[in-house]
């Protein structure tokens, strides 16, 4: 929704209570009831009476520092500070009187004797400070000036993003607070006392500093001292649209903050069609995020800008030709004759699409609309193949449902935490944030993790355990925690009997001595006494939650090991209510939508095989299409019928491929071997080398949606700007889709979420207007649940009884060997996000420009490689060239690197092996050999760098 | 890829385990591929798990 004017949300002076016990209490006049413990503030705020205030804000807790807010309150003697006091029944309070007005002006002209006097000349953002002392009303300053030590700290433009001036600072902490509270990072500190006072980033600059750049300080900020660089170019902005970011799982709610100037007039910022979008600020009304973000979220969005945006459609005859800027109507007509055309010659199932996990639901669903009834295969798969389909296959056997089961924000309530393959400071930060908060607050946390992630220790966290198991070794080790928990007699009997089925069956099955800690322990490498004792602490917790990632999933027994803690949840009773579950940390914004959305080949809408009569009778009266009862071909099924000469069209949507799938050479000959390959992105991306026809995508700031993120939440995406090259991706998608003699044809987005819902009983009461005025909602949401479900399987499980599935442990074919002695395992980091055709191409780049390997020193040492040392890494289906790190975070035998940019091209040397269930590629297992690199110098490096637009930075 | 599927089922009876693998191919694989394997299978392609071929006969 846009609103007309910029307001910035509402400020509520200190965090809201829960709890349903309440108080009444009359402010200035006004009676109303608030939950026990809510601030006097807080209370006046809710009953619309702001009392002035400096040091306290809505995502904090009190700290009662600036002594701005007094009131008094009857029958109580002096003005206590209203942040800090809490109402209790049948307070009066009065926050306006003569001597109120007297004492919040002597604290304001306090506060302003020490404060850069030019207001005027500073004006950079909304200052709280410059509004009050107007409400406050300060004529004067009658206090000699005085200049405190912060007023010759030096301006720190250091961080891309932000700019702190410490003279504009009135040390009210609230970004020390935020760096803590909110981030759980503890960066900041107020270091001297007094006047001498001054915050600091740990005595060096925020870049050099511990900082991660999430901006909860610089939103915290009530002065100019931290502010978003953007806004000191721009200005204020002058209205809001509410979006949803583009990057993780997550899903955070923005407030993307604009300024509209008249159509033409151009402008420095982010341009389009006269508006310029000044900065996004997290939403505190966010479901998913609660008003925190990470540095993707609130300042990566200039890729959207970046001059290597691709705005016309291209065509060429051959791969190796020049593209030829056309027309749309030319390009979608070149798609069309070229599908038709193939299928004429090879068959109806020789061509196929691929949808995208950054593409919204309505994008995604046309794709395999266009592919089931325009087409007429199953031939539609998803990036989801490659991160999260053993999430979909396991969840939906063990429990009737391919999604996790709780809402983000039901890690508070959690009293244990096992994070098993997942490092969620870096790749779900927002959410880390919240971990992090819980974990402050006592929960214990198990890490299990061959790499030592950052939440094993960092500032106030420490685990309990960190079990470092081998790669590959996952069922081992989910096996060996049921098996504790089962022979201990810690599980749950009744739930299992109750919920479950298959009980006597798996009970026997896991109880076999050859699960134990002991019988494992040559396999996973965990000391038996500690995966003992760890399974004994998750199994005996009020409540235990598992969380995890690609650790998980991305392993060829990758299905195996979702059912396998899907035992461990039910077996110990931790499913169906708050505090609990078994969570997937999914990699991208939409991963959840576009698998909802039917885009695996065996799957329609709402997780509904292809060979059900029923379910294809909805869509076939609706496309007025018979549609196909077989499954068809997934992602690298497609690559290998490619090669055998039977696949020969593919439409790709916003996924590249050829960067982000094993084996690249694997990939790039079956891409070679199609005769029309089309590809829509934003950018010419690695596939685009081998495409025949471009058709240039929209970025998130243009589309009109929907995305899921990982909790199942609905979350609406509005553009800022109009579609930059002129069309939405679902139009893209319809106009295909006509031409082929498919008349798919919707008036706008909204119309094609109205379909998904009368179709799909798991969406029925979604639509963009609900959503609008919901905010937010959590599929399922149906009849029985209007506004959603937070929490599944409470009191059943949605196939009825949980299915308990005898896991064994199969190990993959992948091993070490003499020729390639070490595991590689991969992973990202925070400032990057994924292939990185987005990240890369904004200042984030000022944090993580290359790919690193870290190796540990043993095997270091043994290959006398240093850090910074240029190495070749090689397994058995091809080699790349990068720098090493020798840290001691790698357990001996296991290497690491992320794949974030394309000039390493860590899938050189990954291999086809996948999960046994859904092919999804073994990432995380690697046999590889590492060696300093003699055969390729530096200059060969820097030239291959220049070829990929990536900038040379020197020696890290 | 057959053979990795096989091996998940291997622990349970035969009767269960070929029916489940079965199951799996007719859930999971574009029709060509059950056919490529059916061809191999026949050619008496060595590297086909027993288990898997049995399967495929189910198919
Ligand atoms: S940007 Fe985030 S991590 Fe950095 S100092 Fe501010 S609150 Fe702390
Ligand atoms: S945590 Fe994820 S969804 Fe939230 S701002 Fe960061 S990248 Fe975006
Ligand atoms: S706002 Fe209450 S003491 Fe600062």
């Amino acid at each position: 929704m846009a609103v007309e004017t910029y307001v910035p949300e509402p400020d509520l002076g200190t965090p809201t209570v829960g709890g349903t016990e309440t108080v009444r209490v009359t402010v200035d006049g006004r009676t109303g009831e608030v939950p026990a413990g809510t601030s006097v503030m807080r209370a006046a705020s809710e009953a619309g009476i702001n009392i002035p205030k400096l040091c306290a804000t809505d995502s904090l807790k009190a700290f009662g520092s600036c002594r701005i807010c007094l009131v008094e309150v009857d029958g109580v003697h002096g003005t206590p500070a209203s942040c800090t006091t809490p109402c209790t029944d049948d307070m009066v309070v009065t926050t306006q009187s003569t001597e109120l007005a007297r004492l919040r002006r002597g604290v304001m002209e306090l506060y302003l004797t020490d404060h850069p006097a030019d207001c005027a000349g500073c004006a950079r953002g909304n200052c709280e400070m410059q509004a009050l002392a107007t409400t406050v009303g300060v004529a004067e300053i009658r206090y000699p000036r005085r200049e405190p030590a912060r007023q010759h700290a030096s301006y720190d433009e250091s961080n891309p993003y932000f700019a702190y001036d410490p003279a504009s600072c009135i040390v009210c902490s609230r970004c020390v607070r935020a760096c803590g509270e909110t981030q759980g990072t503890f960066a900041l500190t107020v270091a001297g006392r007094g006047l001498g006072s001054v915050v600091s980033p740990g005595g060096t600059d925020f870049f050099s500093s511990e900082c991660v750049s999430c901006g909860a300080c610089v939103q915290a900020c009530p002065t100019s001292a931290l502010t978003e660089k953007s806004v000191v170019e721009l200005g204020m902005p002058t209205r809001v649209v509410d979006t949803t970011c583009a990057y993780c799982g997550v899903g955070c709610s923005f407030r993307a903050e604009v300024q509209s100037e008249p159509a033409g007039s151009g402008g420095t910022g982010s341009v389009g069609d006269g508006i310029r979008l000044v900065r996004m600020v997290p939403s505190k009304a966010g479901g998913a995020n609660e008003g925190h973000s990470c540095v993707k979220g609130r300042f990566a969005y200039g890729y959207a800008h970046h001059p290597e945006r691709q705005m016309h459609p291209m065509v060429r005859d051959s791969i190796d030709d020049e593209w030829r800027v056309v027309s749309w109507k030319e390009a979608i007509a070149k798609v069309a004759s070229g599908f038709k055309a193939i299928q004429a010659e090879y068959g109806i199932g020789a061509i196929g699409g691929i949808s995208s996990s950054r593409c919204t639901n309505e994008e995604v669903y046309v794709v395999q609309q266009l592919v089931r009834a325009g087409f007429g295969n199953n031939n539609v798969d998803t990036c989801a193949r490659v991160c999260h389909s053993p999430t979909g296959y396991g969840l939906k056997q063990a429990f009737g449902t391919s999604a996790g089961t709780q809402d983000f924000a039901s890690v508070a309530d959690a009293d244990v935490i096992l994070l098993i393959g997942a490092n969620p400071t870096d790749a779900h930060p927002v959410f880390a944030s919240r971990m992090k908060r819980r974990l402050r607050a006592g929960a214990r946390l198990i890490v299990a993790d061959p790499r030592r992630i950052d939440l094993v220790r960092s500032p106030h966290v420490q685990a309990a355990y960190h079990l470092q198991l081998q790669p590959s070794s996952n069922v081992a080790f989910v096996n060996a925690m049921a098996h504790v928990a089962v022979t201990e007699g810690r599980y749950d009997e009744a739930f299992l009997r109750e919920r479950c089925e298959n009980v006597d069956g798996y009970l026997a099955f896991i109880s076999d001595p050859q699960h134990s800690p002991e019988s494992v322990e040559p396999i996973t490498g965990i000391p038996a006494a500690a995966l003992r004792e760890a399974a004994l602490l998750y199994a005996t917790a009020r409540n235990a939650a598992i969380y995890y990632g690609l650790g998980v999933t991305e392993h060829s027994q990758g299905s195996t090991m979702v059912m396998g803690m899907a035992n461990l949840a039910m077996v110990t009773g931790n499913i169906g209510r708050r505090g609990v579950g078994v969570n997937p940390l999914r990699g991208q914004n939409n991963v959840q939508g576009s698998c909802d959305m039917g885009s695996f080949p065996h799957e329609l809408p709402g997780y509904r095989h292809v060979s059900s009569n029923d379910v294809r009778a909805i869509y076939e009266q609706r496309w007025g299409r018979v549609l196909d009862p077989e499954p068809g071909l997934r992602i690298p099924n497609m690559f290998d019928a490619a090669l055998a000469g039977t696949f020969k069209g593919l439409y790709v949507q916003g996924e590249d491929l050829a960067q982000s799938d094993p084996n690249t050479q694997h990939v790039e000959a079956a891409l070679r071997a199609m005769d029309l390959v089309v590809v829509q992105d934003l950018f010419l991306n690695e596939t685009a080398r081998f495409a025949h026809v471009f058709l240039p995508g929209t970025s998130f700031l243009e589309k009109d949606g929907t995305f899921t993120n990982a909790e199942r939440r609905i979350n609406r995406v509005r553009p800022v700007f109009p579609p930059r090259q002129g069309k939405d991706e679902w139009q893209i998608t319809c106009e295909i889709a006509q031409a082929i003699g498919f008349p798919m044809r919707y008036g706008n987005a909204a119309e094609i979420m109205d379909e998904i819902a009368a179709t799909t009983p798991t969406f029925a009461g979604v639509s963009f207007a609900a959503l609008d005025a919901e905010g937010s909602m959590q599929w399922p949401v149906t009849a029985a649940a209007p506004y959603g479900t937070p929490t599944m399987h409470v009191g059943g499980f949605v196939r009825g009884k949980g299915l308990l599935v005898e896991t064994v442990h199969v190990p993959t074919t992948e091993r070490s060997n003499r020729r390639f002695p070490l595991i590689l395992t991969t992973g990202r980091i925070l400032t990057q996000y994924n292939v990185g055709s987005q990240t890369r191409r904004t200042d984030n780049n000022a944090w993580h420009l290359e790919d690193i390997l870290e190796i540990h020193p043993a095997d270091a040492e043994m290959r006398g490689i240093s850090t910074g040392d240029l190495v070749e890494l090689s397994s058995r289906v091809g080699s790349t060239t990068l720098r090493a790190k020798v840290t001691s975070r790698m357990p001996p035998g296991v290497v690491y690197t992320t794949f974030h940019h394309p000039v390493t091209g860590a899938n050189v040397v990954t291999t086809e092996n996948s999960d046994w269930a859904t092919n999804c590629p073994e990432y995380k297992v690697t046999a590889v050999q590492v060696g300093v690199a003699n055969a390729r110098g530096e200059t060969d490096l820097e030239a291959e760098r220049r070829r990929h637009g990536v900038e040379y930075a020197g020696t890290p | 890829m057959g053979n990795d599927i096989a091996r998940q089922f291997a622990h349970l009876p035969y009767d269960q385990a070929t029916a489940a693998i079965a199951r799996h191919l007719r859930m999971f694989w574009d029709p060509r591929m059950r056919e490529a394997l059916r061809g191999a299978v026949a050619a008496g392609d060595d590297d086909v798990d027993p288990l898997l071929r049995a399967a495929a006969a189910n198919l």
